[in-house]
């Protein structure tokens, strides 16, 4: 075992892929899986509806929408939002669905970028993600992303807050066990941005990873930083296999 | 606001059909404090009417027990082909509608 992790760590960021994800919503209860299967019920499908609005609407100076150049959602989208968060090559930086929405509007539209967690950005990432549903998560990992994706492993492994608690304490040392009346899931980004019932909304799932930041008693890192995106990395990285589940459904 | 109906678009007449009407709304209650400790106004849809050809078939008046995002669902008998008519309007004034066609056979 020891030796195991020692010798993962040639490959740090690969060793730890779990053999068998299992998405969130297998271990939430029959009622919410209901919601969930049913797109009309679904009340996430209200923000991927706007998202659709949103998508055909002209914005900014350029006054062109996103259906200007990328058409049809349904065939230029499909599969995007699996291979998320990746390197921007033009700058550089690594960006999720959110950054490159906004990469998008200033670059091409000459739009003010959305704010995160706005409804309209999460609206249009909804819609974005929600074109990839049934698709298995597929980041690649290469030399670009690595720092990234080795960042994202220490922050996942680091003990931290008040609690002093890591994520894998919770995430895969006690998944499918209990924490007061909720069940611990695997900690997987997959089905965001979703609609949580203790939100009443649908959120992005920095918002989600900020909610466990909160729930330790560390410190939140702010949306769209540097640390939440190379944690998302590492958390889509790990789900491999899993597939897009947006809008997922969750208490 | 952004809202999202269900309506068969084909029946037959006499048939019992299921209509759905789901709705983007925060539904505050009126209970809850912003972060300032100041109340938030008490806003929900208080009133939602359809109507079939111009015929009430459905009314809800709602308060703040209900759930943001309200779903509701009712059943309507299929008499003859035309409209169903959602409106609804909430404490603060905004008004919402919605409509769908149907073709109703014999």
């Amino acid at each position: 075992m020891f030796a195991a992790t020692l010798g993962g760590g040639v490959f740090a960021a690969e060793a730890q892929r779990l053999p068998a994800p299992k998405s969130g919503i297998a271990y939430a209860g029959a009622d919410i899986r209901a919601m969930q299967a049913d797109d009309f019920a679904n009340p996430g499908m209200l923000w991927v509806a706007r998202g659709e609005k949103l998508w055909n609407t002209a914005a900014g100076r350029s006054n062109k929408s996103c259906a200007a150049c990328h058409r049809d959602a349904a065939s230029s989208m499909k599969g995007i939002a699996a291979g998320y968060p990746r390197i921007d090559v033009a700058s550089g930086k690594l960006v999720n669905i959110e950054g490159r929405i906004n990469r998008c509007r200033e670059r091409n539209q000459s739009a003010d970028p959305l704010q995160y967690e706005s409804e309209e950005l999460l609206a249009l990432t909804a819609y974005v993600a929600h074109q990839s549903r049934g698709m298995p998560l597929a980041v690649t990992a290469d030399a670009a992303n690595r720092p990234h994706l080795e960042r994202g492993r220490e922050i996942y492994y680091r003990r931290q807050g008040q609690m002093n608690l890591a994520c894998v304490n919770c995430h895969e040392q006690n998944a499918g066990r209990k924490l007061l009346a909720e069940t611990i899931s695997e900690g997987h980004g997959n089905a965001y941005p979703a609609y949580r019932l203790e939100w009443q909304a649908t959120g992005s799932l920095h918002r989600r990873l900020r909610a466990c930041y909160y729930g330790v008693r560390a410190v939140m890192p702010a949306y769209g930083s540097d640390e939440l995106l190379d944690l998302e990395l590492y958390l889509a990285r790990r789900a491999a296999g899993l597939t897009v589940e947006t809008p997922g459904v969750r208490r | 606001m952004l809202a999202r109906i269900e309506v068969p678009r084909q029946a037959r007449r006499g048939e019992i059909i299921l209509l759905r009407i789901a709705i983007q709304h925060p539904m505050e209650t009126g209970y809850r404090p912003d972060n300032f400790g100041r109340r938030i106004a008490k806003n929900v849809i208080n009133n939602l009417v359809c109507r079939y050809n111009g015929v009430e078939v459905f009314r809800a008046e709602m308060g703040s027990g209900m759930s943001a995002n309200p779903l509701l669902q009712f059943h309507a008998l299929a008499e003859a082909s035309g409209e169903f008519v959602f409106e609804w309007v909430d404490d603060s004034g905004e008004r919402g509608s919605e409509r769908a066609a149907i073709t109703v056979s014999a």
